[in-house]
């Protein structure tokens, strides 16, 4: 297939360096799965990153025996660090799909090499955002009365309510999220069962390939579904957000109760996704030597789409100040006085530095090209977005339209144990991850190579 | 070098058109046996002190509901007999029967006979007898053939849509007030019409229908109403 | 009625939710017996790390009622397995027993309540109550709307006795030196020294009571002072009326008790007299009266002046309140006597602006002759009585708003004088036996009298402790015998007016109790005698005749004895003049108040008490020192600061609340909290003052010092933020108020903002409802409510709401379904105070329906929104969209499954609910079903008022009113028709079915200038 990179002017640099061949990328990709041995970064990184997990879980526990009194939430507050968390989390996953699926679609080769760990990205995120809407509820073993089921009570769920919406996309996204990771992954699991010497490999990984041989009938008929499935996603990378949005915007509560949400989280979500694809692949290009797949060319592409994103965000956030001042309803022109000198002004003004003003410096090229100052740009944004998503639930719902009934939100331990413990989940199984399945995708690397040009008609 | 043997095809597409099957069924088998006797009880007889039988006592000797269940028109709860009451018979008959013993025992002691609950609802539910009484709904439409049962069942599952069931069309279950308390009612045919107010009903429905206007019942959406049963 | 009690509870397993072994539970709790109780309970009030709770983080309360949580949640996780298992709500039942009578009482329909008439006393006061009883286990207390010292009204100290009634820290033994013992074996014990009394005519025996109303105890106690000529009895409460009695002395020469009238008052002064809240004799019938006159749409409106030393419910409704030293009260009474023409001895002349105020007042009063009252606050002292006397002789109100009668108190010597006497003579060894019948003195006796101390070390032989709970006293006593509760003994009592009531039990004593008439029986030899024999006795030798036994069938049915009521009687006051006033002092000056929750210390237990948010403050579980803002920032104080008071000697410390119009150089400190031995509920929570209460001046007394300590402690309030204006300078109608004049030029002031009924493309909201016969609303007036917390406690009771500590409150998750807001207006030094009842709205078009996604909270065809407990899931979305905040969250297991007391308490026509689920106020839709279907069987619509939340119920001000409002001749249509009708946050169009009619206030247009 003929690939973009030619045609375009010669200051960008490639997408993969020069004078590799087949062989080439094939080996350092499956070698960091196969051949290579366990360093100790990676033991030590995956060992705390375990030890976090086991902090969630302790939490996660206790939360059932003692309901969700333990956390901060009270009234007037209900939703506290959960959903800011499901939200936020829900959000990071939205750039791996984009970059898998729509990328794709638009013949961005250069995605080819991030889009692997991208999606795998998403799934993990998926799976962390999927614990918080269970553990928030009063009475989590009755989470089912979600699903429209037959029922003893002929009662069916209440679909007026966004929470239901959620459910619907939030599962379905999680489903074909993980088929496109999968079938994306076919052909790759085959080089790894062709390559890999222990017997136990061979056969976990000749079951994950389903027998893929690579003949022509297979490659078409992979070609096709990939594409019907980057298809089915595309939408999915818009739906969902919205869905989640309208968690909020069907509220009457001023703050929540606005049209622009849908928009401006769907960007916010990709802003914060490409941000953590960018904490993942820098240290992973470094740690394994990938430099030459992962080139300045994508860390400045993923640069640029934070750029946009984030300037459509400080959009959402100015339309939300003038509709504040402009609607003149005394409860939007509270709220917009409250976030500014409010008991969480300090929070918004972090809030407006990180994910508006700091961010404006990515205008300087050499910043977009150097991973260190990228990397921590990231963190600021990642970081700028979950206090985005606490000042749209926390400051949002503590002082609303009774003087009365104002009050304020303390997170608990239990609170930063379970958001913490989600982090070290999503981490540890990054490192998995890498260790079992390739990083990056072998056979779409190929695809880069000026060898493969040869085959295009 | 091959690590499958060729049967692996076959197997793996068996493994995979079976899970599907698998899921299925055990859904199934959850929502089934939620509605099994197992869990609701329905027509399974339990252990009481006395073994009374309420075919003896109503069949045989046409004792009317309300000689024991006294409060069942004026009252949410039926009420169940106390010892007096049984003693006002048994101190005359079977005096001596070894199986009336606890009742005498209690009677002596004044410690109360300890039953076992039958037809026991969820404690949210609200249900009050006097007000379905008072709308011409049958004891048998709920409690079954009460006059049949040597020992006590529950004679309906008493889930949520079973109650529904009723509450979404009374009129198939309604009956004139005086024959509630008659066990062996039958609802009118063409072989068996009934005669009310002068008119005279070949079917259940257009005599429901009519029901539902002389008793002047709440609308369906009145009484399917989640306040109706839940407080 | 024991056989009742017995028999009942077992029929009780037919109920719904109280499946209570009557006998289990005896056992229980006999196998508890006292040493072992007692010394768990004082590890938990003493141990070190409890009282670090009480200061941190978990504090008392909150410790008590969310233990083992965790067991039960365990239990729950269990639950959750099962369900899980199930795909569906109902789990597999257990199988449950059903246990009917041996012999069912005639009169007892099991699932139909019965009400009994019945009287509960507090300082001699009796309010007339009916109690519900389902199967003979009281569950609710409303006010008997026969009576009239009541008019189906209650107070807050009335709503809450019944959980005194199954509070589990109550005496359930006797005890002799923390040995339990039985009643036989007091029996024997007292017979040795009664009879070495007989011989000296019981020279040694000493008495001592709280106030005693009641005619046959006083008689009982009379003739036990004609067997034993030389014994004594004495008389003691904390918060007692003696300077009421020395005014009256003053004024009289004799002691009378004052009633007033204020539906003919047309201007009612107050002086420092808190009449409109809990614990004010005959304050159900005073806030009836009061709010009847405040009707600015019926005939001419009352004004209120209250003179306050410190904020209360009063002053918020005053028409101009007037915060002012209680020292310098009397000088104002002085002047005010002055001005109206009769020199009471020079008065030291008020500060200036007052002199303004004085001038008004006396004019408006002369206007209104005959037709005014001045009332004086208890603790006022006896000249100003005096003067409130003088006053209200001369303008001729003596007859029409001010009526004298004998005193309730069948004793009304000086109380403290009594004190000292006993404590005199047991310093002086004279006293071999001190019988103290109810009352805690050990623990709230002045401090300089050292009667505990005198309890402990002088060598009064035999020391009897009766009472409700094995408290400070009986620490100190060799005996004490535990006390029934009034729901389970019999008595009787007067009421403001004089009008007695029987008291009748409404349950078998629940543990081996005795009340004060069987064990004052057993001292005058009668040992065997029951308080039945004895109350019946007394009143067969009032009324002997024939007829007696329909005379005694009436006064129980009906709640009080024909004829007891005391007659006006004819004073004429005595020209003497009045001692000249003294100068009180300018140093900081110290208020001691009954606490409006605790009262004296005896509700400290009372968990509902505890957690009712104090009238002003929003406080719960705590009673923090008041002090003006401008004090406090002189004094550099912020509130929850530490701060040691150090009074004549005396030092106590304790953190500081700001209280807005709270007076200058004064502070009020609430009596009753910092309890040793109160229960696992009260004790060691807040501050005892007692210590700083001198016996000469026990109500307020300058020269307090005031020391910063530095420390912080944390306070819990419901209400953080308590005006309308945001801080943003805006200010949110939601307190509606006008003056009358501004209301009769634009009376329909209150309907800025209503959205238009047009707003929807829908058909409009009633349409839905007009083939409906019932449509449910509410109508509040703000003018009528005074704020005094009742409908809150009478919510809880009817409705099963737990209690849920002061770390919860503290966190915003208390669970009153009805809460009384408080807006603060104006300056802060003289702010004007609203109350505003807020349950909740049941909007047509509810915000919280919308947005569940389980459809837990829909809406009924008759308007109501339904909240469906077993439903939920707990994702508090609903919560979160309510705009009014009325919905509260079980956010642990809040709710006490375990003791079996309180399953006897619960109503059982009320879901309990459990962890992790949303509830509300539902309109007390059990009420509406049980009077629908009543109506229904007798083919009859339900009339109006005919059905009554309990909120309204027992309002004493009448300020709630609900009805069907499809009926347009309904009471809440008519009220709903009025121009000051609006909705709250009406502009949100959520339709609220709950509407309020707006304040309006009557000042004296003299003054506003």
């Amino acid at each position: 297939m003929d690939h973009p990179s030619q045609g375009i002017v010669p200051p960008q640099p490639p997408v993969i360096e020069p004078g590799y061949t087949f062989a080439t990328v094939t080996d350092k990709i499956s070698s960091i799965v196969l051949t290579r041995p366990v360093s100790n970064g990676w033991l030590i990184g995956f060992g705390i990153a375990f030890l976090i997990v086991m902090i969630l879980l302790y939490a996660v526990g206790y939360l059932f025996v003692r309901g969700v009194g333990i956390w901060g939430v009270n009234i007037p507050i209900g939703w506290g660090f959960a959903i800011v968390n499901f939200v936020w989390w829900i959000g990071i996953g939205h750039a791996g799909t984009l970059i898998s699926a729509i990328l794709l679609l638009l013949r961005q080769a250069w995605r080819n090499s991030i889009n692997r760990f991208a999606e795998a990205m998403t799934i993990f995120a998926v799976a962390c955002a999927g614990m918080f809407p269970l553990l928030h509820l009063g009475r989590p073993w009755l989470f089912y009365w979600l699903f429209p089921y037959p029922n003893t009570m002929q009662y069916w769920p209440q679909f007026r309510s966004p929470l239901v919406w959620d459910v619907f996309a939030v599962s379905t996204y999680a489903t074909t999220s993980l088929l496109f990771w999968f079938v994306g992954l076919i052909p790759d699991l085959a080089t790894l069962r062709d390559r890999a010497e222990s017997r136990v490999a061979q056969i976990v990984y000749g079951i994950l390939a389903m027998g893929w041989r690579g003949s022509a009938r297979h490659w078409s008929r992979y070609e096709t579904a990939y594409l019907l499935l980057a298809g089915l996603a595309t939408p999915l990378v818009l739906s969902v957000h919205t869905v989640v949005s309208f968690d909020f915007a069907i509220g009457i509560v001023p703050g929540w109760h606005t049209t622009i949400f849908p928009p401006y989280f769907v960007a916010g979500a990709i802003y914060s996704g490409f941000a953590m694809v960018l904490i993942l692949a820098i240290p992973i290009r470094k740690f394994y030597g990938l430099e030459d797949f992962i080139t300045e060319r994508h860390l400045e592409n993923s640069a640029k789409v934070m750029l946009a994103t984030g300037l459509i965000v400080a959009y959402g956030y100015a339309i939300e100040a003038f509709m504040g001042w402009y609607s003149g309803n005394r409860y939007d022109s509270f709220l917009l006085w409250n976030r500014l000198h409010g008991p969480y002004h300090a929070w918004y003004w972090a809030l407006l530095s990180a994910n508006i003003f700091f961010p404006q410096i990515l205008w300087i090229r050499k910043l977009r090209t150097n991973p260190l100052a990228l990397f921590l740009i990231s963190g600021v944004i990642l970081t700028g977005m979950w206090l985005e998503r606490f000042i749209i639930v926390v400051v949002s719902l503590h002082r609303d339209f009774l003087n009365s009934s104002w009050g304020m939100y303390y997170p608990t331990r239990w609170d930063w144990a379970t958001f913490i413990g989600t982090l070290g989940f999503f981490t540890a199984c990054m490192f998995l991850f890498l260790r079992l399945l390739p990083g990056i995708s072998i056979f779409e690397m190929r695809t880069l190579l000026p060898e493969a040009e040869v085959k295009s008609p | 070098m091959q690590i499958f043997h060729r049967s692996t095809n076959t197997i793996s597409r068996a493994t995979l058109f079976g899970a599907v099957f698998l899921i299925s069924f055990v859904l199934w088998a959850c929502i089934e046996i939620q509605r099994s006797p197992y869990v609701t009880y329905a027509k399974v007889v339990r252990p009481q002190p006395v073994p009374f039988s309420h075919q003896h006592h109503v069949a045989g000797l046409g004792i009317d509901c309300r000689y024991c269940h006294t409060s069942v028109e004026a009252s949410s709860f039926a009420g169940i007999p106390p010892t007096k009451t049984c003693m006002n018979c048994h101190s005359q008959i079977w005096t001596g029967a070894w199986l009336l013993e606890p009742v005498r025992e209690s009677f002596r002691s004044g410690k109360s006979l300890v039953w076992t609950r039958v037809n026991d609802l969820p404690d949210f539910v609200y249900f009050d007898h006097s007000i379905h009484i008072n709308k011409g709904v049958g004891c048998n439409t709920c409690h079954g053939p009460v006059d049949r049962m040597p020992l006590m069942y529950n004679y309906a599952s008493l889930q949520m849509e079973w109650c529904l069931d009723c509450h979404r069309d009374p009129a198939k279950n309604l009956r004139p007030r005086d024959q509630v308390f008659n066990m062996r009612y039958e609802p009118p045919s063409t072989l068996k019409p009934l005669t009310l107010d002068g008119k005279q009903y070949t079917d259940q429905l257009s005599l429901g229908v009519d029901l539902v206007k002389k008793y002047n019942l709440r609308t369906v959406a009145d009484i399917t109403s989640c306040s109706t049963c839940h407080r | 009625m024991k056989e009742n009690g017995k028999s009942s509870s077992q029929g009780a397993c037919s109920g719904k939710k109280n499946k209570l072994m009557f006998e289990t539970a005896r056992q229980r709790l006999a196998e508890t017996t006292g040493p072992e109780y007692w010394r768990s309970l004082e590890e938990l009030a003493g141990s070190a790390q409890f009282r670090e709770m009480i200061r941190g983080e978990f504090p008392q309360g909150a410790s008590e009622w969310l233990d083992s949580v965790s067991r039960r949640g365990f239990l729950r996780l269990m639950g959750a397995s099962l369900a899980m298992a199930g795909m569906t709500a109902c789990t597999k039942q257990p199988l449950e027993p059903i246990v009917p009578y041996v012999r069912q009482p005639e009169d007892v329909v099991p699932g139909r309540p019965l009400f009994y008439a019945t009287a509960f006393s507090l300082g001699g006061y009796a309010s007339p109550v009916l109690v519900e009883s389902h199967l003979y286990r009281p569950t609710k207390i409303e006010g008997n709307d026969k009576h009239p010292a009541s008019l189906g009204g209650t107070d807050v100290f009335a709503q809450a006795s019944i959980l005194g009634l199954y509070d589990p820290d109550r005496s359930q033994t006797h005890l002799y030196l923390n040995q339990v013992r039985t009643w036989g074996n007091f029996v024997e014990a007292i017979r040795g020294p009664l009879h070495s009394q007989k011989a000296v005519e019981g020279s040694g025996i000493r008495i001592l009571t709280r106030t005693v109303s009641s005619p046959s105890l006083a008689d009982q106690l009379a003739r036990m002072l004609e067997l034993y000529p030389q014994a004594k009895w004495h008389v003691y409460e904390p918060i007692n009326r003696d300077n009421v009695y020395a005014g009256a002395q003053l004024a009289f020469g004799q002691p009378v008790d004052t009633q007033y009238r204020l539906e003919n008052a047309d201007v009612i002064v107050s002086l420092d007299a808190d009449f409109l809240y809990g614990g004010f004799p005959g304050i159900t019938r005073y806030a009836r009266d009061f709010a009847k006159r405040r009707d600015p749409d019926g005939g001419e409106m009352s004004r209120l002046y209250a003179l306050e030393s410190t904020p209360s419910s009063t002053g918020a409704k005053a028409d101009h309140r007037v915060p002012m030293r209680a020292s310098e009260i009397e000088g104002f009474a002085r002047a005010l006597a002055a001005a109206l023409g009769f020199n009471p001895g020079a008065g030291t002349l008020p500060h200036e602006p007052e002199v303004r105020l004085v001038g008004a007042i006396a004019r408006d009063l002369e206007a209104h002759r005959s037709r005014t009252v001045v009332i004086p606050g208890d603790h006022q002292s006896p000249v100003v009585h005096a003067l409130a006397h003088a006053i209200n002789q001369a303008l001729g109100n003596v007859g029409n708003t001010v009526i004298y009668t004998d005193p309730v108190n069948a004793r009304p010597v000086n109380q403290t004088a009594s004190l000292r006497e006993l404590v005199a003579d047991m310093r002086a060894g004279k006293v071999d036996m001190l019988l103290i019948l109810g009352g805690n003195p050990a623990y709230d006796a002045p401090a300089d009298l050292g009667f505990a101390d005198a309890l402990k070390n002088t060598s009064v032989p035999f020391r009897l402790h009766l009472g409700l709970y094995q408290d400070e006293t009986a620490e100190l006593c060799q005996w004490h015998v535990s006390e029934t509760h009034f729901l389970e003994a019999w008595g009787d009592a007067r009421a403001y007016d004089g009008t007695v009531t029987i008291q009748q039990p409404l349950i078998a004593p629940l543990y081996d109790s005795k009340s004060a008439y069987e064990l004052m029986a057993l001292l005058a030899g009668q040992s065997e005698a029951s308080g039945y024999e004895i109350v019946r006795g007394y009143w067969q030798k009032q009324h002997s005749g024939a007829d007696f036994d329909q005379f005694w069938a009436k006064a129980l049915h009906d709640g009080w004895v024909e004829g007891t009521t005391f007659p006006a009687r004819q004073v004429a006051a005595r020209p003497a003049g009045l001692p000249a006033p003294e100068d009180s002092g300018q140093g900081i000056e110290i208020n001691f108040r009954r606490d409006p929750s605790v009262y004296d210390g005896c509700f400290a237990n009372n968990g509902w008490l505890q957690e009712l948010p104090r009238p002003l403050t929003k406080m719960t579980w705590d009673n923090p020192v008041l002090i003006a803002p401008k004090m406090a920032e002189r004094l550099g104080l912020a509130s929850e600061d530490m701060i040691a008071l150090e009074l004549n000697g005396n030092t106590r410390v304790a953190p500081v609340w700001i209280q807005a119009g709270h007076p200058d150089n004064a502070v009020t400190v609430f009596l009753g909290y910092g309890r040793r031995r109160a229960g696992r509920v009260g004790t060691a929570s807040g501050f005892d003052f007692y210590p700083l209460r001198a016996s000469g001046s026990p109500w307020f007394s300058t020269g307090l010092k005031i020391q910063k300590t530095g420390e912080r402690y944390l306070l819990a309030t419901t209400q953080g933020y308590q005006t309308m204006e945001t801080p943003n300078g805006d200010t949110r109608p939601l307190v509606r108020s006008r003056s009358l004049e501004e209301y009769h030029k634009e009376p329909d002031f209150a309907q800025e903002g209503k959205p238009p009924a047009s707003l929807t493309l829908y058909p409009g909201y009633q349409a839905q409802y007009e083939k409906e016969p019932y449509e449910w609303g509410m109508a509040i007036d703000l003018n009528a409510c005074v704020g005094c917390n009742n409908c809150i406690l009478a919510c809880q009771s009817e409705n099963n709401i737990p209690v849920v500590g002061k770390e919860q409150c503290n966190k915003g998750r208390h669970m009153h379904w009805l809460r009384v807001d408080v807006y603060y207006q104006g300056d802060r030094d003289h702010p004007q105070a609203y109350f505003q009842p807020v349950p909740c709205m049941q909007c047509e078009n509810a915000p919280c329906e919308l947005v569940c996604p389980v459809g837990a909270t829909v809406h009924s065809t008759e308007g109501l929104n339904d909240m469906v407990y077993n439903r939920c899931v707990g994702t508090r979305y609903c919560s979160n969209n309510c705009p009014y905040k009325v919905r509260r969250f079980n956010f642990l297991l809040f709710q006490d499954w375990e003791t079996p007391q309180y399953k006897m308490m619960r109503n059982p026509d009320v879901t309990v609910r459990s962890r992790g689920v949303m509830e509300k106020c539902t309109y007390c839709v059990q009420r509406i079903s049980h009077h629908r279907i009543d109506a229904e069987r007798e083919k009859r619509r339900i009339g109006d008022l005919e059905l009554q939340t309990a909120c309204q119920q027992s309002c004493p001000a009448g300020a709630i009113t609900f009805g069907n409002i499809n009926d347009p001749n309904s009471q809440v249509s008519r009220l709903k028709a009025k121009s000051r009708n609006y909705g709250l946050l009406e502009d949100l169009n959520t339709r609220p079915r709950t509407t309020y009619l707006a304040e309006i206030r009557n000042p004296n247009s003299e003054l506003e200038s």
